[in-house]
């Protein structure tokens, strides 16, 4: 599958990720998942009147949550003042991860409680990991998440890649 | 985390990706992406800039709202300070290619440890 043409300026991700696999011995590209489609839901109500669940890749900063990569929710009252992130692939020798609200918004969503942009933030956020795997992605954590969500009767979920 | 948004989104829970890594999501496919141009780890903003992680987050908060089908992907109008992180990502040169190439040794003869203690989770390269 051809990769999509990306701005000349933006950094062509899967291609830099397909080579530094390869320096390192691997001879079998990652395949991306690839739809030329995506689902889509209509907001149905004013925003003012939703409410927002949060979704990071960013692990809890907590003994099993360095050591075990799965499926966590965390309260988003307070807030954590550190999340694990050294598993991710984000740059490393170009920033850092220590203000949490680079990556894990909830300061910001709090604001936005105060100001009724949106009804709600929920009480939780959910951590997923990162995975090799599409099917344990597809097939255990995303249906996990859902379940999650859906208890927590979400309306918007805000999803954060790092 | 596109993959996710997939399930979600087909289930009537309204997503939104903030992100960095445009081709990466784009080519899964999802339908609301808001697009911060810098180096992966601050989708949400420059690290303590509070007055630009909020602004980031209303303009997420807007494309929940405006966006009328999927595929719809905005770019936040911010800059980071310079460019030269665009082409550090992933480099490979004369520097550190036999280094790579140990380092991709010590990490199957890992990836083969995990398995023979169980372990079927993970993760990507993440040493950039």
């Amino acid at each position: 599958m051809k990769d999509k043409e990306v701005a000349s300026a933006d950094v062509p991700y899967m291609e830099r990720t397909r080579e530094y696999y390869r320096a390192q011995g691997y001879t079998k590209d990652y395949l991306w998942a690839h739809h030329e489609d995506a689902p889509f839901s209509p907001l149905d109500k004013p925003l003012g009147e939703c409410k927002v669940g949060l979704v990071t890749t960013a692990m809890p900063d907590t003994p099993q949550g360095r050591a075990q990569r799965q499926v966590y929710s965390c309260p988003t009252t307070p807030i954590p003042g550190s999340m694990f992130t050294d598993e991710l692939s984000w740059h490393k020798t170009m920033t850092h991860t220590h203000d949490v609200a680079s990556f894990l918004p909830l300061a910001q969503l709090q604001q936005c409680v105060q100001e009724g942009r949106i009804k709600a933030l929920a009480d939780r956020f959910h951590c997923i990991p990162t995975e090799y795997s599409q099917r344990n992605t597809n097939e255990n954590d995303a249906p996990e998440i859902l379940s999650r969500l859906l208890h927590d009767e979400v309306d918007v979920a805000i999803l954060v890649p790092l | 985390m596109s993959l996710l948004a997939r399930q979600l989104e087909s289930r009537g829970i309204i997503t939104l990706i903030i992100g960095s890594a445009i081709d990466v999501v784009e080519h899964c496919g999802v339908s609301r992406y808001l697009h911060t141009d810098f180096p992966l780890g601050n989708p949400c903003g420059a690290p303590y800039d509070a007055d630009m992680q909020l602004e980031i987050m209303r303009q997420g908060l807007s494309l929940v709202e405006e966006a009328g089908r999927a595929l719809t992907t905005r770019r936040a109008p911010f800059n980071w300070k310079d460019d030269t992180w665009r082409k550090d990502y992933a480099l490979i040169d004369d520097s550190n290619r036999e280094e790579l190439r140990l380092r991709g040794e010590r990490r199957r003869q890992q990836q083969a440890e995990d398995r023979s203690a169980g372990k079927t989770r993970a993760a990507m390269i993440s040493d950039t």
